[in-house]
């Protein structure tokens, strides 16, 4: 039990790294910081490792229960006094551990953060061995680890809530790591807001269910979830559930939320790879894979899920369409492949929704990575309208992005499809009729996937070369260190499919028996569902795993179909862009030029937030929004509020002044120095007897004595 | 020594303060070391109090005030005024906050202060003294004498080393805590009578008022108890201060020097929450379970966490904006107060250190650009992490503890008091949740202002040449910075022993406020929180009688109308 | 008898009388503060005199140890001293501010 009884050791590891470049960084060479913070991820990578093993064994003998390791009371006191009524009316104590917990989802969520985590540790070595700030970006890269292995390792809402700020506080760090330019410091304060306001649903949502089950920890909440206690639909667990899911869409870049994550690619390169877009972003999905026992008990949730999963993956999809800059087309292909996952949470498929993270996490990494490659050799140019023909030049970068890309566009049999097929089998398998808009929605995103992927394969690596000589002439393949972890990922985007192997495909090629390993992995979170399910009406979302039997020849009809589509997207991009010279032209412009233009500026969907919720625009002279609202308040503190304040003195003051001249006028003025000047024009003949001089006055005396004298002499 | 540990305390800033008399003023390194060392020496001699005070926690000692000095009018016995002094988990927090705090800003000055240092410094050891007195009086006489003391130095603080409009400032400063203080001044003197009335006992004695001023609200009605109610509530509004009495708060903060500003924020914002936490409640229960007064206390915490938040967001100096910012944070204390659950409470007193700290911190930094440009103008600067990037860690590291970010102080004070509001059942007629979800887009709004502010100083390349010289901390500001720093963490990591101090305090106080409490029958708790009742049950008794204990003395003094009570029931109550 | 040869009281107080004369003189029609003072000295010894020969009066009457006379004349030279001190003491201070020692310069203290 070595590994599990010290697995708060995962994320402390990288926390220590952090803290060591924090103290020391300034002062040590590039290899040593590489060492410290490599060093330390690949044993945290190592000791995860070890701990699912050994968790696979102990859970094998104890039912399969989640391990929790509970370190110390974090918030409030071991006796407990923070006490509150329950919704319920009974008494409950608010009291957060520091506490960690495993079982088979942060199993996954672990294991391919630290292995993805490594990886991307070892890719930076080489992409950023020629910037500065080089340990500051390792400093945060471990904190960042240390973030995400505490979000995914906490074994209570508020715990993962720290994990969670903790990695939109890395987020916003490495976003702005090249803050000398203001788009970079602009998105990373765009990153750490947004996902704020997220942040705030999730507060909400936490003391919700703080509120309805009295406890933040998962096993209480599940236990009282389960325990029959909630009635399905209960307004306050779906309130619940729905502020939860603001917290995820925020952290998982979905409408309306998503604004923050394409601008998210000012920061470097290895950053979009491991926080946009294998690890941070995928949070939301856990938080709400991880909240399964709440959200099956409020379907309007589990709608709402669906509808903003699917919304987003094809208005992201379609925004990626048109987009120029490499990076962003990955970061829209981001944002849309998260609406599947959430697509398929929505529909109760929570299994599939966490197996298209697993192997979105493989293949979009290497997709970022590659593209880190690829900006690597074109001296930093991001534009692919100025690149082309580099598949001879870079081929090891080539070969794995173009797998990659199989992956993602959901070719048979690598990664992507397994996981895709998946989500849109269940949400077509859903009961309601009313969810096959959302398999329409998802196989038209799944066209789009593959059109916009191929056309970054055929602009970067086929097509007419476009980039200035100078440029051509620097062209190389990036170092070992950075190819390594390329090659690893290739690996993974093309094997990892088949832990979830498809039952149905199975029985085609003769096989019988638990195929779908992953979900049989994760049974025990999920499974527990399926009487929830049950006591649900039909017509209400279900999760489809009950009609495999019946419609396998439906589920083989749509498989091909997807297929189908990604071989025609595939088919559209190479006829546009495969002999792509300088100044092609794109299709969808050539169609429709507002429609292009549209897409081209995201909708206008920032301009719009700019107007009315930031206020950085103004709407006809008005600003409107938070800051327009901040000036509105600080005239109202300047003018009113402040203004009644110094009313009040002014006034104090012309009352003071009146008594004033009341008091010099009247009180003084007749009723004191009146009788006084009397007095003193009595006074003034008295007066002129006095001269001043001392002799007179003594003549006077002397000549008053005499007379006193002779009068009484001769009297 | 025990016996007299906190006058002590309370005493050493002010023999400091003495000792600087004989100094000549030309001499002023040798002012600056003496005051230094007594700052530092005033917060060494408090640390003993922690282990004591500790001792006191775990073993459960059922007193409420805990290293009690003096016996109630001993002082000018003719009056019933007494030198009484006590701490217990509130105060005790707020003391070491201010020793703290005290030595912090006195050490931040070296530099910053240049003419009259010998006056300055004099002033600020008298300002500590009256600080601590006001933390640690338990007789209102004494009280009120600290609350008006600390007045003086302040306004002189700001009124002489202030800023260009520094004679505005303090003199709004001064006439509006004033205003506050005179009407709090008649609360006393009507809960002085009243004591008389209902005891025959002229005494200004805290825990003698603790017996009678509930009844009040029997005695004379409602009408005349909420107007009690608004006295002590002006005083403690205007101090705080709530909206929409906080206009004095920016001005006063842009005017001071630094240290001035860190000891406002810090610790003199606080005294009005104490005095809500120490008079307010305990005094007035009935006020705030009836009628609308609790609603529209709740309506304006929540006004001021969102504008306090609405108007930084919009300020063009940085120091107003960290003033403008603190209105907003302390918004979040008076909400945690007036929620009277346990978790508010705790939470209230927690983020009220964490803004000493924070807010003490943004001062510092605020204080530290100031004094090498002259401006605290936001436009003047940008790209200062070039050139000063130990500063601009700190400051990114006090920004997220302001902000709340967890793992921090702020965010363990915030997120109790919000999970305390929301799941107090009813607050005012309105379930709980409906004040959180208020009071939340204040913790948006907060990141906001803090990062825009960041971006705008830090970020970016160096475009004014003003700023291409600057040099970075000194070791004696790093030093400044330290102790506020490992608070931060300490809190935010592991504030378990911070909880435990506030445990019994809290406890008493929501048992005297609420007639029921959710410990009175601790049961089905889902965490298993178990003990909490048998050991505060008792302590709820002695020290603040709960109102049911009481309630018999008050219906035989009611119906007597005052004067022509029986004198044989007299003693009786007396003993109660 | 040598009432020719013999000088009687009423010798010592015509001369008393003539001093006292002078004295009064000097103090009413003299500027300088200074003899103003002196003519004072004069006036004190004319009194002096007086009470000296009206104590040796008293003698011849009632034996030798009638000495009162005697006794406050030397008080009023005590008192001669201690007026002279002060005078001059105020005299000095008034010059250093006004240069003068002219009794009819001072004239400052009126109405």
């Amino acid at each position: 039990m070595l590994f599990l009884d010290h697995i708060y050791l995962i994320p402390l590891l990288p926390a220590f790294g952090a803290a060591f470049m924090f103290f020391f960084g300034r002062k040590l060479t590039k290899q040593t910081v590489s060492a410290v913070c490599v060093g330390v991820v690949v044993l945290a990578f190592l000791f995860a490792c070890g701990a699912v093993l050994q968790y696979n064994v102990w859970a094998g003998a104890n039912n399969h229960q989640p391990f929790q390791k509970i370190v110390y009371t974090w918030l409030g006191t071991d006796t407990g006094h923070l006490n509150f009524f329950k919704q319920d009316g009974s008494a409950a104590n608010f009291q957060i551990d520091a506490g960690f917990l495993l079982d088979p989802l942060s199993a996954i969520w672990l294991l391919f953060v630290t292995g993805v985590g490594m990886l991307i540790h070892i890719y930076s070595i080489g992409y950023m061995a020629h910037e500065g700030g080089y340990y500051r970006f390792f400093g945060y890269l471990n904190l960042f680890m240390f973030s995400m292995l505490t979000l995914i390792l906490a074994n209570n809402y508020a715990l993962m809530f720290v994990g969670w700020e903790g990695v939109g506080l890395c987020s916003y760090l490495l976003i702005g790591f090249y803050f000398h330019r203001k788009s970079a410091s602009d998105a990373a304060n765009k990153a750490f807001i947004v996902n704020r306001i997220g942040d705030a649903g999730f507060i909400l949502g936490m003391f919700f269910i703080a509120w309805l089950m009295g406890s933040l920890r998962y096993v209480d909440v599940n236990a009282a979830a389960r325990s029959g206690h909630f009635q399905i639909g209960d307004p306050l667990i779906t309130a619940a559930t729905l502020l939860l899911f603001v917290g995820a869409c925020g952290k998982s870049a979905q409408l309306p939320l998503y604004v923050w994550l394409p601008d998210a690619m000012e920061g470097p390169t290895p950053v979009s790879a491991l926080i946009h877009a294998a690890t941070m972003v995928t949070a939301g999905v856990y938080m709400v894979a991880r909240s399964n026992a709440l959200f099956v008990l409020a379907p309007t949730s589990m709608k709402t899920v669906a509808i903003v999963g699917a919304l987003t993956a094809i208005f992201a999809a379609s925004i990626g369409l048109v987009q120029n800059d490499i990076k962003r087309v990955l970061a829209y292909s981001t944002v849309s492949q998260l609406g599947y996952m959430f697509l398929a949470l929505g529909v109760g498929a929570f299994a599939a929704g966490v197996f298209h993270v697993f192997t979105h996490a493989f293949f979009k990494a290497l997709l970022f990575l590659g593209a880190g490659s690829v900006i690597h050799a074109m001296s930093g140019e991001q534009d692919m309208r100025n690149m082309g023909d580099l598949r001879n030049r870079i081929p090891t970068t080539y070969w794995t992005m173009f797998i990659a890309t199989l992956a993602i566009a959901g070719i048979p049999p690598f990664a992507g499809f397994f996981s895709k097929d998946e989500i849109l089998w269940q949400s077509w398998a859903t009961e309601s009729v009313a969810y096959h808009l959302l398999w329409y929605i998802g196989y038209a995103t799944a066209f789009m996937t593959a059109f916009y992927m191929f056309r970054l394969i055929y602009l970067t690596f086929w097509s007419k070369p476009r980039m200035s000589h100078d440029v051509e002439h620097h062209i190389h393949e990036s170092p070992a260190s950075m190819t390594m972890p390329l090659v690893v990922l290739a690996v993974m985007s093309l094997f990892a499919g088949f832990l979830g192997f498809p039952q149905s495909l199975a029985r085609l090629v003769g096989i019988h028996g638990e195929t779908n390993r992953f979900e049989a992995y994760l049974a025990p979170v999920f499974a527990k569902e399926a009487p929830v399910f049950a006591k649900e009406e039909p017509g209400q979302l279900a999760a489809g795993t009950k009609e495999e039997e019946k419609s396998s020849g439906t589920e083989y009809l749509l498989m091909f179909l997807s297929v189908g589509a990604a071989a025609f997207g595939w088919y559209m991009a190479g006829r546009s862009y495969r002999e792509a010279d300088k100044g092609y032209v794109e299709p969808i412009n050539a169609l429709s030029p507002p429609v292009y233009n549209t897409l081209l500026n995201k909708y206008y969907v920032d301009e719009g937030y700019d107007y009315v919720f930031t206020g950085r625009r103004k709407l006809g002279g008005v600003r409107l929004g938070a800051m327009g609202l901040g000036e509105a308040s600080s005239w109202f503190d300047a003018n009113v509020v402040d203004g009644a304040v110094n009313a009040s003195g002014w006034l104090t003051r012309v009352v003071a002044s009146l008594s004033s001249w009341w008091d010099k006028w009247i009180i003084d003025g007749v009723g004191v120095n009146g009788p006084a000047i009397l007095a003193r024009m009595l006074s003034y003949p008295a007066r002129l007897l006095e001269w001043g001089l001392v002799q007179w006055y003594a003549l006077v005396m002397t000549a008053g004595l005499v007379g006193f004298v002779f009068y009484y002499v001769y009297h | 020594m025990q016996n007299h540990i906190l006058s002590i305390i309370l005493f050493t800033p002010l023999v400091g303060a003495i000792l600087l008399l004989f100094v000549p003023k030309e001499n002023k390194d040798a002012i600056r070391w003496i005051a230094n060392i007594f700052a530092l020496a005033g917060f060494l001699i408090s640390l003993p109090l922690v282990p004591l005070f500790w001792e006191k926690v775990k073993s459960g000692d059922p007193a409420p005030f805990k290293f009690i000095e003096g016996t109630a009018n001993n002082w000018i016995p003719s009056i019933g005024a007494g030198y009484v002094l006590g701490i217990d988990g509130i105060s005790f927090l707020l003391i070491m906050l201010t020793t703290l705090l005290g030595w912090v800003s006195i050490l931040s000055s070296w530099t910053a202060i240049e003419n009259r240092v010998k006056e300055y410094y004099v002033w600020f050891l008298i300002l500590q003294t009256g600080m601590l007195g006001v933390f640690m009086a338990l007789d209102f006489f004494l009280f009120f004498v600290f609350w008006e003391a600390m007045l003086v130095p302040m306004y002189l603080l700001i009124g002489i080393w202030g800023g260009p409009r520094k004679l505005y400032a303090a003199i709004k400063f001064f006439l509006y805590t004033l205003a506050g203080s005179v009407l709090m001044l008649l609360g006393i003197l009507f809960l002085y009578f009243h004591h008389h009335s209902v005891t025959q006992v002229y005494t200004f004695s805290l825990e003698a008022f603790y017996k009678t001023a509930p009844q009040i609200y029997t005695d004379y009605g409602p009408y005349a108890a909420t107007l009690l109610f608004l006295s002590f509530f002006f005083a403690f509004a205007i101090k705080v201060p709530m909206f929409p009495f906080h206009t004095w708060l920016p001005d006063a903060h842009v005017e001071a020097p630094t240290a001035g500003s860190v000891i406002l924020a810090g610790v003199l914002l606080k005294m009005g929450t104490y005095g809500f936490i120490r008079f307010s409640l305990p005094f007035f229960p009935d006020v705030l379970h009836n009628g609308s007064t609790r609603f529209w206390v709740m309506v304006l915490s929540v006004i001021a966490i969102i504008y306090g938040a609405l108007v930084s967001l919009m300020q063009k100096d940085m120091k107003k904006l960290v003033a403008y910012s603190s209105v907003s944070h302390l918004g979040f204390c008076t909400l945690g107060i007036f929620a009277l659950s346990p978790m508010g409470l705790s939470g209230s007193v927690l983020q009220q250190i964490n803004h000493g700290i924070s807010t003490g911190a943004l001062f510092l930094i605020v204080g530290i650009l100031y004094e090498r440009r002259h401006t605290r103008e936001i436009s003047e600067y940008g790209g200062i992490s070039n050139v000063m990037p130990i500063y601009a860690t700190i400051t990114m590291i006090m920004f997220l503890s302001s902000m709340g970010l967890p793992l921090l102080n702020g965010f363990v004070g915030e997120f109790t008091i919000l999970g305390g509001t929301f799941l107090q059942k009813d607050i005012a007629g309105h379930p709980g949740w409906f004040w959180t979800a208020w009071a939340v887009p204040g913790v948006v709004l907060a990141a906001a202002y803090l990062l825009w502010l960041y971006q705008r100083v830090f970020f970016g390349t160096v475009t004014n040449p003003k700023n291409e010289k600057l040099h970075d901390l000194t070791p004696r500001e790093v030093a400044t910075f330290v102790p506020l720093l490992i608070m931060a963490f300490w809190i935010g990591l592991y504030p378990k022993p911070f909880f435990e101090i506030l445990k019994q305090p809290v406890n008493n106080l929501v048992a005297t406020v609420n007639r029921e409490t959710p410990k009175a029958e601790t049961t089905a708790s889902v965490t298993g929180g178990t003990t909490a009742p048998s050991e505060c049950a008792g302590c709820g008794l002695s020290a603040m009688p709960s109102p049911t204990a009481v309630k018999p003395a008050t219906a035989s003094a009611t119906h007597p109308a005052t004067h022509t009570a029986p004198t044989a029931t007299t003693p009786a109550k007396g003993k109660n | 008898m040598h009432a020719m040869t013999d000088i009687s009281t009423l010798h010592y107080l015509v001369l008393g009388a003539a001093l006292f004369l002078l004295g009064v003189i000097g103090v009413l029609t003299r500027r300088n503060v200074v003899i103003v003072l002196m003519s004072i000295e004069l006036i004190l010894n004319a009194v002096n005199l007086n009470l000296v020969a009206f104590s040796r009066y008293w003698q011849s009457i009632h034996g030798p140890s009638a000495l009162h006379g005697q006794v406050f004349a030397i008080f009023v030279i005590t008192d001669a001293a201690a007026e002279a001190a002060v005078g001059l003491g105020i005299l000095i201070a008034f010059f250093r501010n006004k240069e003068t020692v002219n009794v009819d310069e001072v004239n400052l203290l009126k109405w």
